[in-house]
């Protein structure tokens, strides 16, 4: 049977893991190559690493990172965080990433989607939206709004139409974060999370408010989720992807539990 | 151990090629230099992406070396689009014929209400015998990306469900094949490349 994804993701500045809410008073929270390989031996189905310095003297030593990060980890690796090209994508892929997660990028230039697809294959473009709903709107949720800059900037694009214009330009899959619920740890966006896995036939992944595995339990059956993103849950050693599944596959969840 | 490896120009050599670095092979590459063909050991054929993208093997002439190579007993294995290529051809890609070791032909999912593509991790359920997939425990999970798959026949070494059964391995002789990506796939994963690895045409099936 195939099962739900948790993917560990791990926010990388400078070379490091860091942990901070939306992006200030960050912590060193190690190294990314170990921290990978933790959460991979410990029943994360994929790893994504987001830079989050993004800046063009960073790109470098993001590379140097992704290699070294890629070595030893033998589950899907997906690395986001300032690729604006089909050039800067190649080079994540060539240092051993084997997705990469675009999100203003393509929605400054849509093309990028089916350009990176390709050469890669539509599986390797996983395509990031960042998205509030809409409260003045009729129907806040299938009227929710594309964000940039860490959610604050609407772009004047709705959510539901621009994750269906991603998937018909070959995105493989969509990484879908509620600006609302991020940080909150009350719970991920399943009415939202709902509304774009119906709208398309691509994997949808979960972001944003997780708290307790009664969230994800949540999100993949109401929010029909195929995969969700656990990020600070994860952090210090708070809570660990086989703990979350054991948890998880208690309640019903289809789930790998590794040996 | 030397592996060659065909590049066709769809997707990222990458994972395939760290991973089985990673196990103490030695890795070739060949994008139609057949000579790293005829002199093979072990040949890998990953790929992801469309099956069209098989036609760069025709017109390279790697298709004829491997199809000789495989006839002299080399093992092979086709990993995703490398294993589809194994059979008569694809829906995906009707006027684009693959190798033919297997006679039948490789579909689409069913229209159902499951999503396609089907990517993620799902189990394996092993047929007796297959050394491939020596030592790998019953309902194994391995990671799948892939929106067409190979029929289940008397060829198939494991079988996964996903809207129907479908062949997730092939295996005859020292022609192997895998739907999913034991590059991506844990432990579970590199024990089967492992196997793959130490296959010899000596040893008979278990």
């Amino acid at each position: 049977m195939l099962t739900k994804r948790i993917i560990a993701c791990l926010d990388v500045h400078a070379g490091r893991v860091v942990k901070g809410v939306q992006f200030v008073d960050l912590v060193d929270a190690g190294d990314p190559a170990t921290q990978a390989a933790r959460h991979a031996r410990e029943g994360a189905d994929e790893i994504v690493l987001l830079d989050i310095t993004a800046t063009h003297e960073g790109r470098q030593t993001l590379l140097d990172t992704v290699r070294r990060t890629a070595r030893e980890l033998f589950v899907p690796f997906c690395v986001g965080g300032g690729i604006k090209s089909a050039r800067d994508a190649e080079q994540v892929f060539e240092a051993g990433a084997d997705k990469v997660s675009i999100n203003s990028a393509a929605l400054a230039d849509p093309a990028l989607i089916s350009a990176i697809g390709a050469s890669f294959g539509a599986q390797a473009v996983v395509v990031a939206i960042d998205a509030r709903r809409d409260p003045q709107a009729a129907d806040p949720v299938r009227e929710a709004q594309v964000f940039v800059h860490g959610g604050r900037k609407p772009v004047g694009r709705r959510v539901v139409e621009w994750a269906r214009e991603a998937e018909q330009r070959g995105a493989g899959e969509i990484l879908l974060t509620s600006m609302d619920a991020d940080g909150t740890r009350a719970g991920f966006d399943c009415d939202l999370t709902a509304a774009v896995s119906e709208a398309v036939s691509i994997p949808v992944i979960a972001s944003g408010g997780a708290g307790t595995v009664a969230h994800f339990a949540d999100v993949f059956a109401r929010g029909r989720a195929d995969a969700a993103l656990a990020a600070s849950i994860f952090h210090f050693g708070v809570s660990t992807s086989r703990s979350l599944k054991e948890e998880l596959a208690q309640v019903g969840v289809p789930v790998r539990l590794p040996c | 151990m030397r592996i060659t490896v065909i590049d066709y120009k769809a997707g990222n050599l990458t994972s395939v090629l760290k991973t089985l670095r990673h196990l103490g092979a030695e890795t070739v590459v060949t994008d139609g230099d057949l000579s790293l063909v005829e002199s093979a050991e072990r040949i890998v054929l990953p790929g992801v992406g469309h099956f069209a993208a098989t036609q760069r093997l025709d017109a390279t002439g790697l298709t004829g070396a491997i199809g000789a190579a495989v006839e002299r007993g080399v093992p092979f294995l086709g990993i995703c689009v490398g294993m589809q290529w194994l059979y008569a051809g694809s829906t995906e890609a009707p006027e684009q014929p693959g190798l033919g070791i297997f006679p039948e032909s490789c579909t689409r999912f069913a229209e159902s209400a499951e999503k396609v593509p089907h990517v993620g991790w799902n189990s394996l359920d092993v047929r007796n015998g297959s050394r491939l997939l020596r030592g790998v425990e019953p309902g194994e999970y391995v990671y799948f990306t892939h929106s067409y798959k190979g029929p289940v026949t008397a060829d198939t070494a494991a079988v996964t469900q996903y809207i129907e059964p479908f062949a997730a391995a092939v295996e005859r002789g020292n022609v192997m094949g895998v739907q999913f990506h034991p590059e991506k796939s844990g432990e579970a994963g590199l024990k089967i490349l492992r196997n793959f690895l130490a296959w010899d045409a000596k040893a008979t099936a278990c």
